[in-house]
C-alpha cells in the first residue's frame, strides 16, 4: 500500500498585518481605553498576538454619549440611502480585505483557515451587504409604513465567530438607522477592531460606530448601561439570563442568541453518506464552537451499527492541527477555560457510563487542541446529553420512532437549532413542524445565509437575526 | 416483467452476502432502489471540500508519480493505426525520456482489433493492455456480437477488459438484462480484468450511479469505470465520490477491493491530484494503487510530466519538451 501524506500547506501569517497593539474606538477614532489592557493569544500556540487596550467605565459613558449624538445628529436623520452607501462601502472592503481578515480571525480565534477564508469572511460581507440593501426599503419590510430606528444600541459578541457576529449586529443596526456600541470578547477583538478601522476609512461618521474591547465587566457596563434603547447578546445562557434580569422593568428593548443543543435527527432512510456527511459538519465545524452545532446525534436503531461505523471513518479522515494550514478541518480550541470545560464535560460522559470514542488523529504537541471525539450509549439523563459542551464532542442517542425522535430532539431545554435526515419529504416536513427549534435543516446542517432568520426558542433565547424578520428588533414599527 | 436474472445467481461470482439479491429481477430491483439515497447537494458540497485540499512540494511530487502510474493510456479513435498504438506504447513504457525516475504508466488502452499491436509492442514492459469491447461506445448490438468482441480482445492477449453496460436497459428498469451481461462477458473475459463502464452523463442522476454501481460489484466487475469518453459530463468528482462510496461499501460486506477507473474529462494534473485526494479520503490509502484506482486518460499524461518537471526545474515545460504520442 503506497502512504500518502500531505504536504503542510500554511497559508502566511504576515497577510494578517498584526500590529503589536490595539486600541478601543470611541466616537470616530482609536483612543487609549482607560482599563487594564489584555493580552490577545494565538491558542494554536498560546502565544501572545498584540496588546490590546480596554475600556473603562468613563469609556463606556464617553461611547454611548457619542453613539447618542451621532444618533441624534447624524445618523438618524439622514436618509435610508445614504447609509446604504456607507454600509455598501464597509462591506466591498471586508469583501476586498478577505485575505487578511481570514488570516487575523484564524490566528485570534483558532479555528481553521478553510473555514475563515470560505465562511467566515465572505458570509459576513454578505449581511452587511444584504442589510445594506434594506436600508432604503425599510417602509417595505412589512412592519408598518413608516418604521423608525430605535436609537443606541449596546452589542455583545462571542468568541466562536468574532467577525461574522460584529458583522450580524452592525450591519442591521446601522441599516435601521441606529448607532451602536460594540464589545468584542475578550479572547478574540481583533477582527472586530479592523471592521471600525474599515468604517472609519469608509468615512462613516463618527459615534456610528464604536468598539470597546474589554472582559466581562465592560460587557456588563455595555449592557447596563442607561443611555441605551436596545440590547443585543449573543453568548452564553448564563449571562443571558443575568442581562435578561438586569434589563427588567427599564424598556430597554433585548434580544438573546444563547446556547442550543441542537438534535440531528437521523432516519434509516436518510441519504447515509451525505448525513455522515452532515454530522461531521454539524458539530465539528469551528471545532464545535457553535451555537446551534448538531451535537445530539439522534440516529434510528435499525441502521445505528452501520450509521456509526461510516461516520467513525468519516471522523478518522478529519485532519487536526494548525489553523493557518489550508488542509486543517478541525483548529484550535479558542481558550484554556474552554479547553478545561471540555476536558471537564468529557470526564462527566465517562463518569456517566457513556462510551468514548476519540479520533486517533495526531494532536499538535503544543496549543489548545481536543480531538473529535463521540460518546456512544448516551442516555437523556447525562451531562453530555443535556449540556452545552461547545466543543468537537458528539453524543450519540438512538430512537425507534418517529414519535421517540420528536419527544427526544425536543428534551432539552434548548431550542436553537435542529437537522433532520431523510429522503422522505412529507416526513422532513412532519417533523420540522414537531421540533421545536428556530432553524431547521433538511439534508444539510449549519448553513447560513443573511436572508434566513436565525434564533432560538425557550434558554436559546428570543429575537431573530438575519432576513426581513430580524429587522423588527432594531427598528419602532 | 418477465426477464429473469439467469447466469449463476450468485453475485460477484460467489454465493454468499448477495445471493438473495441476485436471485431474480424483483429481488435485484428491490436491493438496487433498497440502497441509500444520495443527496445531491450533499454530495457535491462534499466534491468541492475536497477540491479545496492543497497538495503541495513532496506530496504533489509524490501525487504526479502516483497518477502517472494509474494511467491506462488511451486512444479511441476511428483513425487509430498501428503505427499510432505503438508511438503511445511507447509512451506508456517510459513517459519522461529524460526521466527515467518516472513510472511507466498502467496500462494502454486501445480498440479490440489493434490490441495485438499493443500486447507485441508492450511484451516485457509490465504495461497492461486493456481493450474496450461489447460494441464500444454505445453499446448497442447483439449479445453475441458484444462476446465475440470481447473474445476478439482476449485472443488478442489484451489482459483487461473495458465493457460498456447496456444503458437503454438499466434507464427501463430491466437491471437482469445488464446483470446477465456483464456476467456473461466477465465470463468470456477469462483471466482477464473486467471493467465495466457506467457511462454516467448517460444515467439519471446520482442514485442511478449507485445503483448501476452496485449493479456491476453484483455480476463481478473487477472496476467499475465511469465512462467512455465518447460523453459528456464523464468523470465528474461527485460521480467518483459516489463510485469510491459503493467499492468501500463493497468492501465493508465482503472483504474483498474492487477498483474505479475515472475515465473522461481529465485534462489536468490539478484535476488528478483531486481525484487521488477524493479515493485517499473517500474510499480509503488502501485504493491509493493502480489495482484500485484508475485514470482513463489521453492528454493528462503531458501535464502531468510537465508539471513533474515543474516542481523539479521551477518552470512550466513547454509541450515540445516532453515526447508525446
Amino acid at each position: 500500500m503506497m502512504t500518502w501524506e500531505y504536504a503542510p500547506a500554511p497559508e502566511s501569517a504576515a497577510l494578517a498585518n498584526l500590529k503589536p497593539a490595539y486600541r478601543p474606538f470611541v466616537d470616530g477614532e482609536f483612543v487609549d481605553g482607560g482599563g487594564e489592557p489584555l493580552k490577545t493569544l494565538n491558542p494554536a500556540t498560546e502565544e501572545a498576538l498584540a496588546e490590546v487596550g480596554t475600556a473603562s467605565p468613563e469609556d463606556v459613558d464617553r461611547a454611548v454619549a457619542a453613539a447618542r449624538r451621532a444618533y441624534e445628529q447624524v445618523w438618524g436623520p439622514m436618509p435610508g440611502a445614504e447609509r446604504a452607501k456607507y454600509l455598501f462601502r464597509i462591506a466591498r472592503v471586508v469583501a476586498e480585505r478577505a485575505r487578511e481578515l481570514a488570516v487575523l480571525e484564524t490566528l485570534d480565534n483558532g479555528k481553521p483557515i478553510r473555514e475563515s477564508r470560505d465562511v467566515d469572511v465572505p458570509t459576513a460581507s454578505a449581511h452587511l451587504f444584504h442589510h445594506a440593501g434594506w436600508a432604503d426599503k425599510l417602509g417595505y419590510a412589512g412592519l408598518g409604513p413608516d418604521p423608525r430606528p430605535v436609537g443606541v444600541v449596546g452589542a455583545v459578541i462571542p468568541w466562536n465567530f468574532p467577525l461574522l457576529m460584529a458583522a450580524w449586529k452592525i450591519g442591521p443596526a446601522l441599516a435601521c438607522g441606529n448607532t451602536i456600541v460594540l464589545k468584542p470578547a475578550e479572547t478574540t477583538p481583533l477582527t472586530a477592531l479592523v471592521l471600525a478601522e474599515i468604517a472609519a476609512d469608509a468615512g462613516l461618521p463618527p459615534g456610528v460606530l464604536n468598539v470597546l474591547p474589554g472582559a466581562g465587566d465592560v460587557g456588563a457596563a455595555v449592557v447596563g448601561h442607561d443611555g441605551l434603547d436596545k440590547v443585543a447578546f449573543t453568548g452564553s445562557t448564563d449571562v443571558g439570563k443575568e442581562i435578561q434580569r438586569r434589563l427588567a422593568g427599564t424598556g430597554r428593548r433585548l434580544t438573546l442568541e444563547l446556547g442550543g443543543k441542537a438534535a440531528n435527527i437521523v432516519y434509516d432512510d436518510a441519504p447515509l453518506d451525505q448525513a455522515v456527511d452532515g454530522v461531521v459538519d454539524g458539530i465539528f465545524f469551528n471545532q464545535g464552537h457553535v451555537c446551534c452545532a448538531g451535537s445530539r446525534l439522534l440516529v434510528q436503531e435499525s441502521i445505528e451499527h452501520e450509521f456509526m461505523e461510516l461516520l467513525r471513518a468519516r471522523i478518522e479522515t478529519l485532519r487536526v492541527g494548525d489553523p493557518l494550514d489550508k488542509n486543517t478541518d478541525v483548529g484550535a480550541i479558542n481558550s484554556r477555560p474552554q479547553l478545561d470545560r471540555i476536558v471537564d464535560l468529557a470526564a462527566a460522559g465517562d463518569a456517566e457510563g457513556a462510551t468514548r470514542w476519540t479520533s486517533s488523529c495526531p494532536l499538535p504537541e503544543r496549543g489548545l487542541f481536543f480531538p473529535p471525539t463521540v460518546f456512544s450509549g448516551v442516555e437523556q439523563t447525562m451531562r453530555v446529553a443535556r449540556e452545552e459542551i461547545f466543543g468537537p464532542v458528539l453524543s450519540v442517542l438512538t430512537f425507534r420512532t418517529p414519535d421517540e425522535a420528536i419527544a427526544k430532539a425536543n428534551n432539552t431545554p434548548y431550542g436553537l437549532s435542529a437537522g433532520i435526515w431523510t429522503e422522505k419529504g412529507s416526513k422532513a416536513l412532519w417533523t420540522a413542524q414537531r421540533v421545536r427549534a428556530g432553524v431547521v435543516w433538511t439534508n444539510t446542517f449549519n448553513r447560513f445565509d443573511p436572508t434566513a432568520p436565525f434564533g432560538g426558542y425557550r434558554e436559546s433565547g428570543f429575537g431573530r437575526e438575519g432576513g426581513r424578520v430580524g429587522l423588527e428588533a432594531y427598528l419602532e414599527a | 416483467m418477465t426477464t429473469t436474472v439467469t447466469a449463476g445467481r450468485t453475485a460477484g461470482g460467489r454465493e454468499g452476502a448477495f445471493a438473495d439479491a441476485v436471485r431474480d429481477e424483483a429481488s435485484l430491483r428491490r436491493f438496487l432502489h433498497g440502497l441509500p439515497g444520495v443527496d445531491h447537494v450533499g454530495v457535491e458540497r462534499r466534491a468541492a471540500t475536497l477540491a479545496t485540499r492543497s497538495i503541495k512540494k513532496e506530496s504533489k511530487l509524490q501525487a504526479l508519480d502516483m497518477a502517472v502510474s494509474m494511467i491506462d493510456l488511451t486512444t479511441l479513435e476511428g483513425a487509430d493505426t498501428p503505427g499510432k498504438v505503438r508511438s503511445l506504447c511507447a509512451q506508456a513504457r517510459r513517459p519522461d525520456p529524460d526521466h527515467p525516475d518516472v513510472p511507466s504508466v498502467a496500462a494502454v488502452c486501445v480498440y479490440p482489433d489493434l490490441a495485438g499491436v499493443a500486447v507485441e509492442a508492450l511484451k516485457g514492459s509490465g504495461v497492461a493492455v486493456a481493450a474496450v469491447a461489447t460494441a464500444f461506445p454505445s453499446g448497442r448490438s447483439s449479445r453475441a456480437v458484444k462476446l465475440a468482441d470481447t473474445a476478439l480482445a482476449v485472443e488478442a492477449g489484451a489482459t483487461e477488459i473495458d465493457m460498456v453496460i447496456d444503458r437503454g436497459a438499466f434507464l427501463t428498469g430491466r437491471y437482469g438484462a445488464v446483470f446477465d451481461e456483464i456476467v456473461a462477458v466477465k465470463e468470456a473475459c477469462g483471466s482477464a480484468h473486467l471493467k465495466v463502464i457506467l457511462e454516467t452523463g448517460e444515467l439519471a442522476g446520482y442514485d442511478d450511479v449507485r445503483r448501476a454501481s452496485w449493479l456491476a460489484l453484483l455480476a463481478g466487475a473487477d472496476v467499475i469505470k465511469t465512462s467512455t469518453g465518447k460523453v459528456s459530463p464523464a468523470a465528474t468528482l461527485p460521480v467518483v465520490q459516489v463510485m469510491l462510496q459503493a467499492v468501500r461499501d463493497w468492501h465493508r460486506a465482503t472483504g474483498e477491493h474492487r477498483g474505479v477507473k475515472a475515465a473522461g474529462g481529465i485534462r489536468t494534473a490539478k484535476d488528478a491530484i483531486r481525484h487521488l485526494v477524493a479515493v485517499n479520503e473517500v474510499a480509503g490509502p488502501a485504493w491509493l494503487t493502480p489495482e484500485l484506482f484508475r485514470f482513463g486518460a489521453s492528454s493528462l499524461l503531458g501535464d502531468l510530466l510537465r508539471q513533474r518537471r515543474t516542481q523539479l526545474e521551477g518552470h512550466y515545460t513547454d509541450r515540445d519538451h516532453i515526447g508525446g504520442a
